[in-house]
């Protein structure tokens, strides 16, 4: 019997891979049908190289190694607008492409002048200054990720909130609680505030996922198949839950001056979410004793290492495999006590 | 004087910083015993930054960063004395957000508020002689000019400044703001700073301690070289080895 405390993302994704492979699971968590997590915030980008340029130095690997299941992860899922269009990075002003050419020429991406960028998208304001297409870098919809996995595990999920593991009736616990990890293991896990907006107009504005600064700040665009736009994220070291004038008025600011027609659209959502941080950015993954396992920590990156996370959990938790990822990412690593 | 100044001369800031974990080592290898944070961009009580830099031992340096009203300052200088329990502050009144250089004026209004308040104020300010000679009058503990423009890397735009103001003031002189290169920092204890406070050029780096370590090392030197006390600049060249004893047939 294993108990997965946590109905997020994680957790969801971990379960129903140990369920797959025939164990007999149960998933605790406070509101199994509410949007509390880090999931219901996140845009959904899929895009390893974007988040990792200066940061853990196999926090790449790892994510390039869950892209590479996504396909499957996503087709096991009916539709969850798994999207390969691609992304375009794209820099307003001559301070922006210096800024984003650093990045640019450590993922090894082509350059494109502002006249090829709106080639490929035709909606970008004229005064992009250059840009880069990233044909890997995919998106799927968070929201519809996480429905279709509490429909794969209906029956499974209790609501329970727990506060000390050792009230659970399990022979393994497996903890992938987000930022509530801290409270439950001790873990050096931080809440770090993100802001997003949802805006809504005719499909078909946007095709490409659009990940760009304008005048030194940044952000993205992720246009849905429906004509949702999610605009996304403040990055703030607080656990607060407000959303500010300032936060929305950057991210709407850097919205319409890459996307003017933005204006039209009708703004429908402005969300806060927590991502659960560590000090080296990269998920805390292992085991911590001989009952408890955690799976936690994943800061920007919780949709994308999804299925990375699921297999390599599942894996340790059934087989006591140690892929040389867990050795990577263990908790207590160096810089992560 | 001064005593609240890194004995190393090398002040960081925390911005831009990656991860909590490459900022700690950044700030591990520059040796420096003050942080500065902006007030309005953590949480004073929660997790992460600020724990972090207790254990490793340095002192916080709050900031008004994102201010931009005397009044605006104030309040946020005040709460952060709460927040923080010190009544060192950073004060920073932005005058745009193109240059995020200062205004002057509010500046001013700022720091006499905050002086005759108890704090020890230590106003981020433009490279102008006369206005840092002003916040020195007004009881500001330090001036802090900036170099160029927050984030910018441009360096010391003008160095001739940043003199004048050593000549002007009698409080600690900071350099602040523009240092993009170990070189900058030099320069700056060169011309007679007593300390550098550096952010975005270590934190953007691409390896922000190698960078950390290299600034160290710059602001060491640079305040050697202004002891040791540099040559005249001359027009022409002047033979390294006298001509005086050298055989003549």
């Amino acid at each position: 019997m294993i108990a997965v405390i946590g109905g997020g993302i994680i957790g969801l994704s971990i379960a129903r891979s140990l369920r797959a492979r025939g164990a007999e699971v149960t998933v605790y968590d406070p509101e199994p049908d509410g949007t509390g997590g880090a999931w219901h915030v996140a845009a959904g980008m899929l895009a390893p190289g974007r988040e990792s340029a200066f940061e853990h130095p196999r926090l790449e690997s790892l994510l390039e190694a869950s892209l590479a299941l996504w396909p499957e992860f996503a087709a096991g899922l009916g539709d969850v607008g798994y999207d390969t269009t691609g992304t375009l990075g794209v820099a307003l002003t001559a301070d922006d492409h210096v800024e984003a050419a650093r990045e640019w020429r450590h993922q090894k991406l082509q350059p494109l002048t502002g006249s090829q960028v709106r080639d490929r998208e035709p909606a970008l304001s004229p005064r992009i200054r250059a840009g880069v297409h990233a044909p890997h870098e995919v998106q799927a919809d968070p929201r519809r990720v996480v429905a279709a996995l509490r429909r794969a595990l209906a029956g499974r999920i209790v609501a329970r909130r727990i506060t000390d593991l050792g009230e659970v009736a399990a022979d393994t616990v497996v903890v992938a609680a987000g930022c509530g990890t801290a409270a439950l293991t001790g873990l050096p896990i931080r809440p770090v505030k993100g802001q997003v907006l949802r805006l809504r107009g005719e499909p078909g504005l946007l095709r490409h996922v659009i990940d760009g600064s304008a005048d030194g700040r940044h952000v993205y665009l992720v246009p849905r198949a429906d004509g949702e736009i999610v605009v996304g994220a403040t990055q703030e070291e607080r656990g607060d839950s407000a959303a500010t004038a300032g936060g929305v008025h950057d991210l709407l600011r850097a919205a319409l001056d890459l996307v003017p027609g933005l204006a039209e659209h009708t703004l429908t959502e402005i969300t806060v979410g927590h991502r659960p941080g560590t000090p080296d950015n990269g998920p805390l993954l292992g085991r911590l004793d001989a009952r408890t396992v955690v799976a936690a920590g994943h800061h920007r990156n919780g949709i994308l290492l999804a299925p990375i996370t699921a297999r390599l959990v599942a894996d340790l938790v059934l087989t006591g495999s140690d892929d040389p990822f867990l050795d990577d990412f263990a908790p207590g690593r160096n810089g992560c006590a | 004087m001064g005593d609240f100044l890194p004995p190393n001369g090398l002040i960081l800031g925390t911005g831009g910083a990656q991860s909590l974990a490459v900022l700690e080592e950044a700030i591990r290898v520059s040796e420096t015993t003050l942080v500065t944070v902006a007030l309005r961009r953590v949480d004073a009580a929660g997790p992460g930054l600020l724990p972090m830099l207790d254990r490793a031992g340095v002192r916080v340096l709050p900031n008004t960063a994102g201010c931009y009203t005397a009044g605006d300052a104030v309040r946020t200088a005040r709460m952060a004395r709460e927040a923080f329990g010190t009544d060192l502050i950073k004060l920073e009144v932005i005058g745009d957000e193109r240059t995020l250089l200062p205004d002057g004026v509010e500046l001013l209004r700022a720091a006499e508020t905050l002086v005759a308040e108890g704090f020890t104020v230590l106003p981020y300010t433009t490279d102008d002689p006369i206005l840092a000679r002003r916040l020195a009058d007004t009881g500001c503990a330090a001036v802090m000019p900036a170099g160029s423009p927050i984030g910018s890397g441009l360096g010391i735009a003008n160095p001739h400044h940043i003199e004048l103001i050593r000549q002007s003031v009698d409080v600690p002189v900071v350099l602040d703001a523009g240092i993009g290169t170990a070189s900058d920092a030099a320069l700056a204890m060169e011309l007679g700073c007593d300390a550098v406070l550096i952010a975005s050029a270590i934190t953007r780096s691409d390896d922000p301690p190698a960078m950390a370590a290299a600034m160290r090392h710059a602001v060491a030197a640079g305040r050697l070289a202004r002891g040791a006390g540099r040559i005249p600049r001359r027009f022409h060249a002047l033979a390294s080895t006298p001509d005086d004893g050298i055989a003549r047939w």
